[in-house]
């Protein structure tokens, strides 16, 4: 590999001043209004009423690209129900559904090239699917005999992270590594409306911005972390304008929009690849659902706001444009609905199956090779599990 | 413009080239010098500019370590002579230092960072505990980070506040991360040369009160040494140092607390009293065979440490001595180490910090009437 050269970011105002003719704060600072193509009734709003404006502009994406992310759309929601069902069913422990976000997800996964990386949290298993992602594996980290399940290297998929906004740090060091090798990887770095308040989510947008590196924020403000609304996160006029403080550009979006999204984040990965530096999206969409099983949201916010933001639902909106298009049909939505049952399917055998763990597998994964201590350890526990089965043969002897 | 190099990162799946031409670069060069007054800063200094040359995955970055070259001059020169992509200044946030070289060492490189002070490091302790100690076990073995992490630490040196802590027990407390610390020149070299090589994450704790210790070490035939041990796939990782023989009791002390410990032994010494002292070396991985091996033999042990005694690396050091060498011991195994304050203004440190006169204390109290 080659370590390439300058590291530092180019004069940005006249950059921007080339590139799209308008100041660097008009180009950092969001536009006016949020970007929304297609309205919550499925209808296409008139170029006018996009929220574009000069230097905000995108265009929408090309019919193939609407059909394969509509696709992605339908079995998301079918996943995040049928994930919700095994954790009811007891056959999970735990699932942060995304249901009511998956526009988000399949357009932060779909805006990708191959070699692009992506940087989800533990709301974004559908995400992690849409990037290539096998769903049972997807899913180990929620079936509860390991914490990953998928290796990271395979799709350039980061594992799944609880902890907030750890990540993007992460997604800043592939990013950096890329760009000191000279490659033109883009690296997608997701997280949440709460997160925007931890301080690895400054740190991580200050690095980024300060090494010129091509990271994509994604924000998805669902309004809520577990319990705590937006308003006690920030007062901000909104969370993409955090980004003009870095010196990087900020845009909000309609996040239950799945057009706009895709508009905007294509140009996004576009922007980033050229070498434009960082950026920052806020997705405005809603938790329909609890924050896991184990939340109660009644206690915090009124079923009117919810059914409020059942009418902008991502799924129905889609389906009516593109309908309306014409590009879809009742055998094309049954081909689709197939897909999703089979994906659903699949999990339930994936999630049903009893996988047998390995004990020793607790001592494998610590160092590339274990120390004397844990080989000791590992020797203990072999000890205990070797008397507990002479144990019980010796049982089933004598009960002979 | 900066060189254009071959990198060999192995970790994460890089293809490896550099090794047997840095031996026989490293051999013949060894040829020319002997052994110089050299100091434990210079010791650390021409280990990461060696690496560095070695392999261009390897890279260095953290507050001042750049034009500076560090508040203690470790990284001095290192961006001079391999560019700024390859050892340069980061904003100021430790959280952004970890978290990005953890990204990058997911991505093909070696980070060596360095935290500046023991207590500033705490701002990235969750990526320290929650990132780079559970990356590997979390996708069951698929990610290797081969990353330092490089903390100045302990006190003796007359600082402020948070500027001397001894922060080893919490790294050595979390399980993933490997722990170094060296007391000597030659290991300074030696241990930061197998820390960079490390396919596991290390924290790499820098006794700052040695820094500009001094001793007459061969650096050219340490880094032969180093080359012909990694073509070999041996190291001395996990193995503690016999820093001095001895038969009534064992010293057994660590990083800043080695060199006290040796004058403890030179003054028993002069009494009559032959006292054995073990450099600990490596915290994790822990040399339980050297250890146990000098205790059975003394039947007398003292372990010396300066963070605070309670639930610290001494702390476990007496319960695995115990655990190991109960028949063998003529005397309870007593501990000196720092007292449970916070770490003293500059003009306490001295009461604090374990001393000759207080190591030969607890040695006088090893039961010797028996």
């Amino acid at each position: 590999m080659t370590i390439s050269t300058s590291q530092s970011a180019p004069d940005q105002a006249s950059e921007v001043q080339r590139k799209f003719g308008i100041s660097v704060e008009d180009y950092m600072l969001p536009a006016h209004r949020q970007i929304q193509m297609v309205a919550p009734d499925g209808t296409l709003n008139p170029e006018a009423e996009q929220g574009t404006e000069p230097g905000h502009e995108y265009p929408i994406p090309g019919d193939p690209e609407l059909m394969a992310a509509y696709e992605r759309l339908v079995v998301g929601r079918r996943v995040n129900d049928q994930n919700s069902a095994l954790v009811r069913q007891g056959r999970m422990a735990v699932y942060p559904s995304s249901h009511g976000q998956e526009a988000c997800q399949v357009a932060a996964a779909m805006c990708l090239s191959e070699g692009d990386w992506l940087f989800p949290t533990y709301r974004d298993a559908v995400a992690v699917m849409a990037k290539g992602v096998d769903p049972v594996q997807a899913m180990t980290i929620f079936r509860g005999d390991w914490h990953g399940g998928y290796n990271p290297m395979e799709h350039k998929v980061g594992i799944q992270c609880t902890p907030l906004t750890t990540q993007l740090l992460h997604a800043v060091g592939v990013a950096h590594a890329a760009k000191l090798r000279g490659e033109d990887t883009v690296v997608m770095a997701m997280c949440g409306d709460g997160a925007t308040s931890e301080g690895d989510f400054h740190e991580a947008l200050n690095f980024a911005a300060v090494f010129h590196l091509s990271v994509i924020f994604f924000v998805q403000n669902n309004k809520y972390a577990i319990s705590v609304p937006l308003s006690h996160q920030s007062v901000a006029p909104s969370l993409a304008h955090k980004a003009v403080g870095y010196g990087m550009a900020g845009e909000r979006v309609d996040g239950n929009d799945l057009v706009a999204l895709l508009a905007v984040l294509d140009r996004a990965v576009k922007l980033a690849r050229e070498g434009s530096g960082p950026l920052l999206v806020e997705a405005n969409t809603y938790r329909m659902q609890a924050h896991t099983n184990a939340d109660d949201d009644t206690r915090y916010r009124d079923n009117a706001e919810v059914s409020e933001w059942k009418a902008k639902d991502p799924l129905s909106r889609m389906d009516v444009y593109l309908r309306n298009r014409g590009l879809l049909d009742d055998d094309g939505a049954a081909r689709i609905t197939e897909h999703a049952e089979a994906v659903a399917t699949q999990l339930r055998e994936g999630l049903g199956e009893d996988v047998p763990v390995e004990p020793q597998n607790l001592f494998r994964y610590v160092f590339s090779s274990p120390t004397p201590q844990l080989q000791e350890q590992s020797a203990l526990l072999a000890d205990e599990l070797a008397r507990e089965e002479a144990g019980k043969a010796a049982q089933k002897e004598a009960g002979k | 413009m900066s060189p254009t190099i071959t990198t060999s990162s192995e970790a994460n799946g890089n293809v490896s080239a550099a090794t047997a031409r840095a031996a026989a670069n490293a051999a013949a060069a060894a040829e020319a010098r002997g052994p110089q007054s050299v100091t434990m800063a210079k010791a650390l200094n021409t280990a990461m500019a060696d690496a560095m040359r070695d392999d261009a995955s390897v890279l260095v970055f953290g507050e001042d370590v750049g034009r500076l070259g560090g508040v203690f001059r470790i990284t001095d020169g290192l961006m001079d002579a391999f560019g700024e992509q390859r050892c340069f200044d980061t904003p100021l946030a430790e959280s952004g230092i970890v978290g990005m070289a953890v990204g990058m060492a997911m991505n093909g490189m070696r980070p060596v960072i360095e935290m500046q002070f023991d207590a500033f490091a705490y701002p990235a302790f969750e990526q320290i505990v929650s990132h780079v100690a559970k990356m590997h076990n979390r996708t069951r073995g698929a990610l290797k980070l081969p990353m330092v992490i490089r903390v100045p630490y302990a006190g003796g040196i007359g600082g402020v506040e948070h500027h001397c802590d001894s922060s080893e027990s919490y790294y050595a407390h979390t399980a993933g991360l490997k722990v170094y610390t060296p007391a000597t020149v030659a290991d300074g070299y030696r241990m930061l040369r197998e820390a960079i090589d490390s396919d596991d994450p290390v924290m790499f704790m820098e006794p700052k009160k040695l820094y500009w210790s001094k001793d007459q070490v061969d650096l050219e035939a340490l880094a032969a040494d180093h080359a012909a041990h990694r073509a070999a796939g041996s190291s001395s990782e996990g193995k503690a140092a016999v820093a001095r023989s001895g038969t009534d009791a064992t010293l057994i002390a660590y990083g800043p607390s080695v060199p006290t410990a040796l004058a403890a032994a030179a003054a028993a010494a002069e009494e009559g009293r032959s006292l054995e002292v073990i450099d600990v070396r490596t915290i994790v991985p822990f040399d339980d065979e050297t250890v146990t091996a000098s205790v059975r033999k003394t039947g007398r042990a003292v372990v010396i440490a300066e963070a605070h005694g309670f639930a610290s690396v001494a702390s476990e050091i007496v319960a695995r001595v115990q655990e190991r060498c109960f028949h063998h011991l003529a005397a309870p195994i007593r501990r000196v180490t720092g007292f449970d304050v916070p770490y003293p203004a500059p003009k306490l440190e001295h009461y604090y910090l374990p001393s000759v006169d207080r190591i030969l204390d607890a040695v006088d109290e090893l039961q010797w009437e028996n």
